[in-house]
């Protein structure tokens, strides 16, 4: 991190008195973490962010305690005839594969980006976004199986406990918007990479953030998975 | 520095954890795809999500390289969310019996 040209002025100066002090307090350059400002501002989101889905997972949690009806069978709800074979679960099953493919896609750009290599970071990080669309589209696909052929809905649903609907309706959302926010920020970043912006600036810094923020994407649907489909 | 230490890792360390991660998602999945039930089911779920989620956080995420200080300033709050899962767990159970004994169909 380069020294700001306030940090020097600060220290040479005495400490003001008065709400100037507690603005200068609050707002001067004074480093926590030994990382760039914007990895640490990424992780601090990211940390509310698992706030809010563990929030989300724990009402799951406490909806599907209390209720008396029996729960639907995740198992049986998102299974799949594919070439007359009856098989549970598979959709979710290939949409965890694939999340998992456009991780490891990110994390190989992330590495090129610190090699200095434009094309291939670029390059990898549109595959990335192109999983992530894949993943998007297959979700799409499931929530209208759900909810034109199960005649599933947030209120109630033909297979039992009514709150189902509404907790998978609002996780998986939730989570789906995070993967097209996700699609749209690494396509951004790949462009400006292929433009050559970062080599000129001699920082491929962004190209981390916009990976941790995929990778966690990417967890988020390691414990919804676990949690919703698997239990 | 991040820059230093990020042309430090060969390509290989994650093509191995991404092959670990396929490998875990495969034993969940087989978990549901060979009907295990009770404790052992719950049990393997955690299992594997708990080590897929570490492996992302440590290494795709970087987390094994970071300083501690940062570490601890991401690691540690969410154990607070273990208070409100187990509060909301024992409240379900409530809620549950309430309902049990008030509105049984």
């Amino acid at each position: 991190m380069a020294v700001d040209s306030m940090t020097g002025s600060m220290e040479s100066a005495a400490l003001a008195d008065g709400m100037p002090g507690v603005v200068s307090d609050f707002a001067a350059d004074k480093q926590a973490f030994a990382v760039p400002w914007g990895k640490a501002m990424m992780w601090i989101f990211l940390l509310s962010d698992t706030f809010i889905f563990t929030c989300f997972l724990t009402s799951y949690m406490h909806v599907r305690i209390s209720t008396t009806v029996p729960w639907p069978n995740p198992s049986e709800v998102f299974a799949l005839e594919i070439g007359g074979a009856h098989i549970p679960l598979v959709l979710i099953a290939i949409m965890t594969f694939i999340l998992i493919s456009s991780s490891g896609t990110m994390a190989m750009a992330v590495n090129y980006g610190y090699r200095r290599n434009r094309g291939r970071t670029a390059a990898l990080m549109l595959i990335t976004a192109a999983f992530g669309t894949t993943f998007v589209g297959m979700q799409a696909f499931e929530w209208t199986k759900l909810i034109v052929e199960e005649g599933i809905r947030p209120w109630g649903n033909p297979l039992g406990a009514a709150q189902f609907g509404s907790a998978f309706f609002m996780i998986t959302g939730f989570h789906g918007l995070h993967v097209s926010a996700g699609v749209i920020y690494l396509t951004v970043v790949a462009l400006k990479v292929w433009r050559g912006d970062y080599e000129r600036a001699g920082n491929y810094e962004i190209v981390e953030i916009t990976g941790l923020y995929w990778h966690f994407v990417d967890l988020v649907w390691v414990f919804i998975f676990a949690f919703f489909y698997l239990w | 520095m991040s820059a230093k230490e990020g042309t430090q890792h060969p390509i290989s360390v994650y093509l191995w954890i991404w092959f670990l991660l396929f490998v875990l998602s495969t034993f969940s999945y087989m978990v549901d795809y060979l009907h295990v039930q009770g404790l052992l089911r719950w049990t393997l779920i955690i299992v594997f999500m708990l080590l897929k989620a570490g492996l992302i956080v440590a290494v795709f995420m970087h987390m094994k390289w970071e300083r501690l200080a940062l570490k601890l300033a991401i690691l540690v709050p969410p154990l607070c969310l273990l208070v409100l899962i187990g509060l909301m767990a024992i409240e379900g159970d409530y809620t549950f019996l309430t309902r049990s004994v008030a509105f049984t169909p």
